[in-house]
């Protein structure tokens, strides 16, 4: 058990301090792609500094809502990222990590993300709340439909089952998890509001979505919400490594194991980080009334992965 | 020697593909995707038989994958092409319903088609029993393809596609029909081409345009 709050501790405080190093990950690997002299690595934690040794300045508008926001959107990418069994499967928050859950956690923050957005009353408030709330509606049937896939192969919802069934079943080539993989990616890449849905570097009113929410924010509120969406990337690859690429994780009270599991994590990291910044360079953004044509696609392949797994896996 | 569980495998996982690729002929909206699309359906058609054939040590099956690979990979793709450069029509494709309501309406089809095949499946051994089903629903998927598409070129191409669900039931499921008939319906598929591309001009020179809505106006007044 002991050795359980050791992982659950060290996973936590990991999420949460590293984050940003995945975000200057992706920015330098997606410099280099653009023939830019890319940022330091260390680039997020120094915007993270500067923001919070602001003064923050706030409408006279808003209601409570506002300024409660930021503090929603941390905890729940925090607990996300907590919950996720990716370091080792024994965490004493696991019987939490429920898929259901977990998109549940998700969900609060969106809808809290999206009313704090219309609370300022501004144009681009309201507009950056309907199109994530409409990204929102369709990427998170295909989210819960990608679990389903997953739980009807390891007969449980709860994160931990799964990630220790995949892990230790014996290899088969199974094409419905290859079509979940594929949809789970791209539901990823639409929560994550990264580039064919969303841009997280514009701030072109005609286009963004994510950085028109969050337009009326400043200083360490701005700071939390940034963080946040570092802390939402990290807790998107975990549970992307946890289910499919769940090889090297510390099994149950095997505390020792440990070491090794971060560093195949830190590796698996590596590459996501450069593959995702790939991507990014090589596809265009959608415009906007395409984003859910996109999105049905994903929902599409989770879809016909469940079919599949019905059929072709008995 | 490989096991026979692995060869099953293999041909599911082909057969998973072949699934795909007929929901991305479906959801595209260029012309000459959907003939590269056909021509690597053709493709892993020609695998899967290629594997049947080594699975199930029948020789015939061999040459019955090497006639896909032609005629369906290379010889059908390049007359596609050909047409389409002639006619000039490579402009995008029209659909009579939006595409994402195409593609949830095909995954109804892909249940119906698994309710469907199911009791047949029962009676069938190993591969069979998975492929039957994502077999009859490519042929309904080209179907809906063919359904709901305006102009005559994506029509056609549902309906070879249409072909290349069936044949695939025919070698994944009862390891592929005589020599004979298979000869005579890759000839079938040729000389059917054929004939629709002199259809195309005849169609264009009557009404102008490949959009086959003009043919009811044939009707006598």
């Amino acid at each position: 058990m002991t050795s359980g709050i050791v992982s659950q501790l060290f996973q936590s405080a990991l999420a949460v301090l590293a984050a940003p190093l995945l975000i200057g990950w992706v920015n330098m690997c997606r410099a280099w792609l653009q023939n830019r002299s890319a940022p330091s690595l260390l680039q997020p934690y120094r915007a993270l500094h500067k923001l919070f040794h602001k003064d923050a300045a706030i409408s006279r508008n808003t209601s409570w809502i506002f300024r409660f926001n930021p503090y929603v959107q941390f905890g729940c990418m925090w607990l996300a990222a907590g919950i996720v069994p990716v370091l080792a499967t024994d965490l004493p928050l696991a019987p939490a990590a429920d898929v259901v859950a977990l998109v549940g956690v998700f969900a609060v923050a969106r809808v809290f993300a999206a009313l704090a957005a219309m609370d300022t009353g501004t144009a681009f408030g309201g507009l950056g709340a309907r199109r994530e709330m409409f990204i929102g509606a369709l990427a998170e049937p295909a989210m819960l439909i990608v679990f389903f896939n997953l739980s009807l192969i390891a007969q449980s919802t709860s994160l931990n089952t799964i990630v220790e069934t995949l892990a230790h079943g014996n290899f088969l080539i199974r094409p419905s998890f290859a079509f979940a993989g594929v949809a789970f990616y791209m539901v990823a890449l639409a929560e994550n509001a990264r580039v064919p849905v969303d841009n997280p570097t514009t701030h072109l009113e005609l286009t963004m979505i994510h950085e028109a929410m969050i337009l009326e924010y400043s200083a360490r509120h701005l700071a939390l919400i940034e963080w946040a969406v570092a802390v939402k990337l990290v807790a998107y690859s975990a549970l992307g490594i946890a289910l499919f690429v769940p090889w090297g994780i510390a099994e149950a009270g095997n505390t020792a194991a440990l070491p090794l599991a971060l560093l195949a994590l830190a590796g698996k990291l590596f590459v996501g980080g450069a593959v995702l910044a790939t991507l990014e360079t090589v596809l265009a953004k959608l415009r906007l009334f395409r984003a859910p044509e996109f999105v049905a696609t994903a929902f599409l392949l989770a879809m016909l992965g469940v079919l599949l797994n019905l059929v072709l896996q008995r | 020697m490989i096991s026979a569980a692995w060869f099953d495998q293999i041909i599911s996982l082909l057969a998973a593909i072949l699934l795909l690729i007929s929901f991305a002929m479906l959801s595209q909206r260029r012309i000459l995707s959907l003939i590269e699309l056909f021509a690597w359906q053709g493709a892993v058609l020609s695998a899967s038989t290629a594997i049947v054939a080594y699975s199930a040590n029948l020789h015939h099956l061999y040459y019955s994958a090497a006639i896909t690979f032609a005629l369906k990979v290379v010889a059908l793709p390049w007359l596609l092409h050909r047409l389409i450069r002639r006619l000039n029509v490579r402009w995008d494709v029209e659909t009579m319903i939006n595409i994402p309501s195409t593609m949830l309406i095909g995954l109804a089809l892909v249940v119906f088609a698994f309710n469907l095949a199911q009791p047949i499946s029962q009676l069938a051994t190993g591969a069979a029993r998975h492929t039957i089903g994502i077999a009859t629903a490519t042929v309904l998927l080209s179907f809906l393809m063919m359904i709901t598409r305006r102009k005559a070129v994506p029509q056609v191409i549902g309906f070879l596609a249409m072909e290349n669900g069936l044949f695939f039931a025919a070698t994944s499921a009862t390891h592929g029909m005589p020599m004979v008939v298979e000869l005579g319906i890759a000839l079938d598929v040729l000389v059917g081409t054929f004939i629709f591309g002199i259809f195309f001009f005849q169609i264009r020179e009557t009404f102008d345009s490949l959009d086959i809505r003009h043919m009811e106006k044939l009707k006598e007044r």
